[in-house]
Order: structure tokens, then sequence, then C-alpha cells
């Protein structure tokens, strides 16, 4: 490894390391899929109709929309016949910017037919372990003064059972108060900063617009989030693969973005389309910046990007 | 009228008719949930604080602050006395709200008051402030066992390390930023 240095001249200061470290991710990532026989698929960034999701803003191109995520293409290519696929993609959300959000950001997604949330999470330790090794970190590393231990299994941890322990309101409350995300900021994440990384699972339906919802409980959907030393770093789903429940899920965040007096996007007609020949599917979005964040011990991700919108 | 995407450290808005000042700012969103701002909150007055979580749809108004140019008169009990030098209005402030900036307060000293309504709340000192050595132990030429400062005592009764070369009577310059010795005025 080189020392730590700054990059000269009139770039911004950046270290150098991270930089090593965020490409050394990237590749190790491609070595895992490569390996698993996953395609690496490039979709179109720039598409006529995102996702129509209550609080993810696209930023407007000519009439079209900068992806906020590849999810459409990527599931249309799951009904398309390609059963295991992985992007890494640069994404747009528009004002997200903080110590933890930039408004252009790089996502790892994969998906694969066959498989739920559950077993997701298997592959997830996987990647992750085999990233740490690939680094030369092995199972234990360290970010922001505590040891994370990357050994299988990982803390399983339904969000039901989280407000339970760590908030003082019940889930249903909270939901039926609208704080769910005050109590998650407030309560639930500050005591996700486990010795392992945590998969907090089974979400309310209302708060997984693209996921499947559970047989026995129509009212929670198989859908997990990772949390690493606190840090949120994937989402994942059972893919819904109903046209009919997913045409209702995108009208209801319609409805909310019109509430809120956001814009409305056009319905993704060909991805409902491609969900009729759709199989059963997991699929996952993980920030490659926050993750080169845990891997580099880093407390923002100015720290882990060549440039960052405000130095442009 | 602020909204809550204009939140940043040092700003000053108005909660149920009271200025404060936000002293920590974090822009959060939880998976697939909306922006979250959460502000570390100090009462301009009461000085108290609090942590609050706004909404992108909440609005702030600014703080009806502003700032007056006035000069240090005398002190009365644990108060200090300042005049507008057009109006001839006179304010207090309690030694609570000038802190260690009393320490540099000498007659005829010209401040920025800083006022919420007509509320004085503190005061902003010039960067540099003149005052008179009144104590310091003598200077003795090839001594440099003691060093390359000694304490002083200037005549507000603060106190600081000054180079050894300073002596009783003279005056100083003292950068009330970080009440460190400036240099030597002559007068």
């Amino acid at each position: 490894m080189l020392p730590v240095s700054k990059i000269s001249g009139k770039n911004p200061p950046r270290k150098k390391d991270n930089l090593w470290t965020r490409a050394r991710i990237i590749q190790g990532i491609r070595r895992f899929f490569i390996d698993r026989n996953y395609l690496e698929v490039e979709t179109p960034v720039r598409i006529p109709a995102p996702a129509p999701e209550t609080h993810i803003d696209a930023v407007p191109s000519d009439g079209w929309f900068l992806h906020t995520s590849p999810e459409l293409c990527m599931k249309r290519m799951l009904a398309a016949g390609y059963p295991k696929i992985f992007q890494v993609a640069k994404c747009f959300r528009d004002k997200e910017r903080g110590t933890h959000h930039l408004p252009e950001f790089t996502l790892l997604e994969w998906y694969r037919t066959g498989i739920d949330y559950w077993e997701m999470m298997n592959e997830c330790e996987d990647l992750i372990l085999f990233v740490s090794r690939y680094l030369g970190l092995g199972e234990r590393i360290r970010y922001r003064g505590r040891e994370i231990y990357l050994e299988k299994p990982w803390i399983r941890l339904s969000v039901k059972e989280a407000f339970r322990q760590y908030s003082p309101a019940s889930l249903e409350k909270v939901l039926e108060g609208n704080h769910f995300d005050e109590a998650m900021v407030c309560h639930i994440e500050p005591n996700l900063s486990c010795e392992k990384p945590v998969f907090l699972y089974d979400y309310p339906v209302s708060l997984g617009a693209l996921a499947r919802s559970k047989k026995d409980d129509p009212a929670v959907a198989e859908r997990f989030e990772i949390y690493m030393g606190g840090l949120e770093l994937a989402n994942a789903f059972s893919e819904l693969t109903d046209v009919n429940e997913q045409r209702i899920r995108f009208s209801r965040e319609q409805e909310y973005r019109r509430g809120l007096g956001k814009t409305t996007y056009p319905s993704p007609e060909n991805f409902l389309d491609a969900l009729h020949d759709m199989p059963e599917s997991a699929g996952i979005a993980l920030g490659v910046d926050r993750l080169v964040m845990i891997f580099t011990d880093s407390d923002t991700i100015d720290d882990v990007v060549t440039f960052t919108i405000e130095e442009l | 009228m602020y909204s809550a995407s204009d939140l940043k450290k040092n700003l000053k808005i108005q909660i149920d008719g009271d200025p404060y000042v936000i002293t920590e700012f974090q822009f959060v969103k939880p998976g697939k949930g909306q922006s979250l701002y959460r502000c570390k909150l100090k009462n301009m007055i009461t000085g108290s604080q609090f942590e609050r979580t706004f909404r992108s749809a909440d609005t702030f108004q600014p703080a009806d602050l502003q700032e007056k140019r006035m000069q240090y008169l005398y002190p009365e009990g644990n108060k200090y006395c300042f005049m507008d030098l057009e109006t001839y209005e006179q304010v207090y402030l309690t030694e609570e709200q000038l802190g260690d900036e009393k320490s540099y307060l000498i007659d005829n000293l010209e401040v920025e008051i800083l006022f919420f309504g007509d509320k004085p709340l503190g005061i902003t000192l010039p960067n540099f402030v003149d005052l008179t050595v009144t104590k310091a132990d003598p200077w003795v030429k090839g001594d440099t066992a003691a060093g390359n400062s000694k304490p002083a005592t200037v005549e507000t009764g603060y106190q600081l390390q000054v180079p050894p070369f300073v002596e009783e009577g003279e005056k100083i310059r003292i950068d009330t930023r970080t009440g460190e010795y400036a240099t030597r005025v002559k007068d």
C-alpha cells in the first residue's frame, strides 16, 4: 500500500489509499460474481420512467430521467431469460447530500432467480467475506473504533423485534403515527452498530414498493437491509412478480408523491409487461461508496470518491 | 423563511418565539424512507440545548437578530452597561451573558451587541484590544532559564502569558479570539 497522502495541485485533498482500496473492492466484486457465473450487464442510465417510489427523486434529463437504480431494466433482463446478473452502476438521486449521501453514487445490484430474500442473505455474507479477503483483511475489520467480525452467520433481526428491543413506542404505534423514519433514525439505527453485520428484515409492506409480501402475513414485505458498523449498506427483496399487485403499489406511491407536491413519473409499462414473464427472484442494491467507507474506515463518503459534487 | 434543506450548522432560526442556533447538523435518509434533518439546537437566550429531527416539508422563520455598535460604560453589580452612541440608549448584559469576553472590557471600548428584538444576547469584541499591563515580573537580561514567556496581569484583571521583555505599565495588544498576546503597543 502507498502511504497516506494527498492528491497534489489544484485537485481536492483525497486519501490516495482510499482510491486504491476502492478500485480493489470493485475488482473483488467482479471476481466474486464472475466466479459464480453471473453475467455482468450494463443497462441504460437515462430512462423514460423511473420506479415511482415516494421518497426517491429522479434527476430530469431532457424529458426523461437519470436512473435512481438499475432495478427496472435488470428485472426486465430476468424476464428475458438471464437468471443471474450483476451490475456496478452510477445512480442519481436528487437532493441527497450528507456524510453518507451523494446525489451521484455507485450501486452494486445483483439478481438471481430461484431464491428468496432469506437465501440472498447467505450470498451477501459470502460476498463481503470474499471482498475482505481479496483486500487481504480477513474476517475482522475495524470501523469507527470498533471491530466488526465478518464470520458467518451474521445477526438476523426482524424489524418487529428491533422495535420491541430499542424503540420506546411499538412498531404499530409508530406506523400509525407516521413516524417510522424518525424512529429508525433515532432509536433503531443507533443500536445496529454490533460486533457483526446485521440483517434487519421483514419491513412493513408499505415500505417496499417492489417487494413480495409474506405468504402468511400480507402486511409484511420480504425485504432486508444490511447494517455494518451501524451504517446502512444494502437493501434486498424477494421480488414482487405479481403484476396486478405491482400496479396497485405503484399507483399508491404515485398518490403519495402527488400528496407531497412531488413530480409524478410516467408508468413504467414495459417493466410491468415484463413482470408476466419474470420468475421468482431475489435482488439487492448495495452502496459501493459506503462499502469503501467501511473498508477504509472513513467517516464521510467524501473521502472515498474522486470528486464530490461541490468540487466540480 | 427557510426550508429544511437550508438547515446547516450555525444557522439561527426561531422556534416557539425563541432564537436558536444550530450547533450540530446531519442529513439522514433511512432506506426507502424520507430525507430527515437531525439538528442539535441551542436556545440563544437560556443556553439550553435539545435535539430535533425535521422533515423536508418543515419551514422555519429566521431568528429576528441584529447587531448594534455600542460603547462599554461601566459595571454595575454583576451587570455591565453599554450605550448606543447615536441614541444614548443604554442596555445591560449580565456576567453570564458576557462569559470570558468581560476580560477585555475597558471604558469606552466599542463592541457589537447582538439583539433579539430589543433583548441583548451577547457581544462581539473587536479582534484586537489594547490593555495596560498592571503586573509582570521584571525582565532580567540574559536570564534564559525563565523561558520564552512569563505571566502578566492587565488592567481588567485578565492574566496571560507574555514575552519576557514586556514590563509593567506598558500597553499590549491581545487577540480576543484566542486570548493571547499579539504585540506591544507604543502610545
